[in-house]
Parts: C-alpha cells; structure tokens; sequence
C-alpha cells in the first residue's frame, strides 16, 4: 500500500510540473503564434483584398464581440482613409467549412474583394474556389448587401464548372459576412474613430 | 563506464546511427524526407527532444521509481515535444505547417523512449548529453542524406534550388512513400556493405 501511494506521487508530481511548464510557455508564445498563423494562413488573402494599402492590416486590427464570438478586423488604409475592412466568415463547402474573407468599403458599403482561405475542396475541382481570381472577381464592386447566389439558384454567381456546391458555399460566407457587416457597422465606425482620434 | 563523452557522442554519428544501425524511428524517416528542408527541421526537433529529455531522466534516474519509469519518461518526453510544437508555431511556422502531425508524433519516436529507458537511466549527465547529441546529430544526417537522395531525383530541386535544367524529367516515384523504402532499403544496403570491411 505504501509503495503504491509512492509510485502514485511520483506521477502525479512529474504531470503537475510538467503542466505547469507548458502553460508557462503557451502564454510565451500565444501572441506570436496568434501573428504567425494569421501571417501564413489568412495574411496572402487579406494582402490580395487589400492591395495597394498603405498600411499592415495584419497589425491594425480591430476585435469586435459580435453575439458572444470575437471578431478581427482588419483595417486597410486607401490613399490616407481608413476606410475598409476585412473580416473572416464561414460557409459549406462540399468538403467541409470554408473560411472566406471579405473586404468591403466602409464608405459605400462595396466589396472591395473576397478570398478563400481554408477549406478541403476537392483539389482541381473546388480548390478553385481559391486559385481561380476570375471566380472571387466577381463578387468586386457588388453591395454586401445583395443576396448572393449561383446563376443555377437564380443568382448572379458564375458558378465554378462542376463545383456547384463550393460556390455556393462561398456565396454563403459572403451573405453571412453581410449579415454581419449589418450589425456591426455602427461599432467598426466608432471603433475607428476612436482608435484615430 | 569506461567509454569517455567523446565515444559516447560518435558512436551515435556511424557506429550506431540511429535509422540505419538501430533501425529505429523509421515512421519519421520515411515519411519527412520528401524535401531536405522537412528533413532537417524534423532532425533538429529530435535532437532537440532527445537531448533535453536525456539530460531530464539521466537527472532524475534516482528519483523515478522503477515501476512507473515508463510514464514518467513519456511525460517528459511530451513535454519537450510539446515545446517544440509551440516555438515552432511560434517561430517557423511554415515549417511547422509542412511537419504537421510529424512533430507531436516525435513523444512515440522509438529513438527518444529508446535511449531513455537503454542510455539516460543508467548513465550520467554528461554521457547522456553527449549520447542524446550523438543519437540526435546522426539521426539528422540520415535524414538529411535520404532526402537530398529523394528531393534530388523525385523533384530535381535541391533546398527547393533547381539543380538541372528545365528539361529533367522528375522521378516522382522517389517523393512518393513506396521510393522512400527503396531509397531506405539501398542505403541500408550500401551501410552494411561498407561495415563489412
């Protein structure tokens, strides 16, 4: 009995320190981590949106709490107004989720560009929903605020040939990403004035 | 212990170099060695592990009891293993994303459970360095030389460097897992070969 509370304790110990440890060093690293991951994963989409702003939308950041989840978003500055955001949301692929960013123009509410970051589309098939520009192009210039679809559901989407379903899931992280522009743009605007002012 | 640091550390670089002599390990060896740079970045991550978790139980070897030796080794090998995990997130995250899955399976490597419970458990702290270091330094190198081998010929890239012209014909067969045994297999073959004399 007394050896088993031994080798007991000795386990215990070893895993508490070895927890204590760990912890210590994820707190080391969070923030990094937090950077590198957007760097990698989202950072190419968000440059791609954003071209030709003046500033890192990486770093300017805003986190917004919207229905108990929080947002980043990111901030790009055009000729010396910031005045777009960029912002991930999620739709249905036929692989899976598919995380698509979409940027939009705070002043007319315009999409200013749209782009898959994550997904586990069929490769050649609904992967382009990534690779292909001429796909996301065409979300350019549309208001967030319009339904979008697939021309095959009565939409104004070209579908990708033979990835109906990828489509439309980008569609719908779009009209989620306009639902969600819709409750939050009062809060962005504040946001923004308070970080400049 | 009549073997001095020095012999301890070479015999891990030929003698006994891990994949090939001990034929240890060999998940890792296969699977990373499509491109040098995943060779050695999963080389550096073992020898890291190795070494730290070897210096670790070598130090404690009279304070583990017996009976629960195992568990007390896997915990301070995942707790290294998780270090690694969490600076490379942290500092070479393209990296970390190419080794994936490879680097938390680095806890059920057989090399580092091996040399614990074989090496560190029995010996001091200088020699269990010096042989974590050994172990490490040429587990790297096996790596290293398998997937030059395989980049090489199955992509005709060196460090992602073309090294022939724009008409080589890549031997994908060699990126692919059933050239990665053969390559293995040859190496093994040319080992024993030169061990013989």
């Amino acid at each position: 009995m007394r050896e088993m509370l031994k080798l007991f304790i000795a386990v215990v110990v070893f895993s508490c320190l070895s927890g204590g440890v760990l912890a210590a060093i994820q707190n080391a690293t969070k923030e990094r981590i937090e950077y590198q991951q957007l760097k990698f994963v989202k950072g190419p989409t968000i440059k791609d949106i954003m071209e030709g702003c003046s500033n890192d939308p990486l770093i300017d950041r805003l986190r917004i709490v919207d229905e108990a989840k929080e947002m980043h978003l990111f901030v790009g500055e055009f000729e010396g107004k910031r005045n777009t955001v960029a912002f991930e949301t999620f739709g249905k692929g036929y692989g899976g989720v598919m995380g698509v960013i979409v940027g939009v123009n705070l002043d007319n509410d315009e999409i200013i560009g749209v782009g898959v970051t994550t997904h586990s589309e069929t490769p050649g098939v609904g992967s382009k929903a990534k690779t292909d520009p001429d796909f996301t192009a065409q979300f350019k210039g549309l208001s967030l605020f319009d339904p979008f679809k697939v021309k095959a559901d009565g939409g104004q989407i070209d579908a990708l040939s033979g990835a109906t379903i990828s489509s439309r899931g980008v569609c719908g992280a779009v009209v989620e990403a306009g639902e969600i522009y819709k409750r939050l743009k009062p809060t962005i605007i504040e946001k923004m004035k308070e970080k400049q002012g | 212990m009549a073997k001095t640091a020095v012999q301890e550390f070479t015999k891990g670089l030929w003698a006994e170099i891990p994949p090939f002599r001990l034929v240890l390990g060999l998940c890792p060896v296969l699977a990373v060695t499509k491109t040098v740079e995943n060779g050695i970045g999963m080389g550096v991550a073992t020898t890291f592990v190795l070494i730290c978790s070897n210096i670790l139980i070598s130090l404690l070897r009279n304070v583990i009891p017996k009976k629960v030796r195992i568990a007390c080794f896997i915990v301070v090998i995942a707790t290294f293993v998780t270090v690694v995990e969490l600076v490379m997130q942290a500092f070479a995250y393209p990296l970390f994303l190419k080794l994936g899955i490879f680097i938390p399976l680095i806890v059920v490597n057989c090399i580092v459970l091996g040399r614990a419970e074989a090496f560190a458990a029995k010996n001091g702290v200088v020699a269990s360095f010096a042989d974590g270091l050994g172990m490490g330094v040429g587990f790297t190198l096996s790596l290293t030389a398998l997937a030059i081998v395989r980049e090489v010929l199955g992509n005709g890239t060196f460090y992602d460097i073309p090294v022939f012209g724009p008409s080589f014909e890549p031997f994908s067969f060699m990126v692919q897992a059933p050239g990665a045994f053969v390559c293995l297999g040859l190496m093994l073959c040319i080992m024993n070969m030169l061990g013989k004399k």
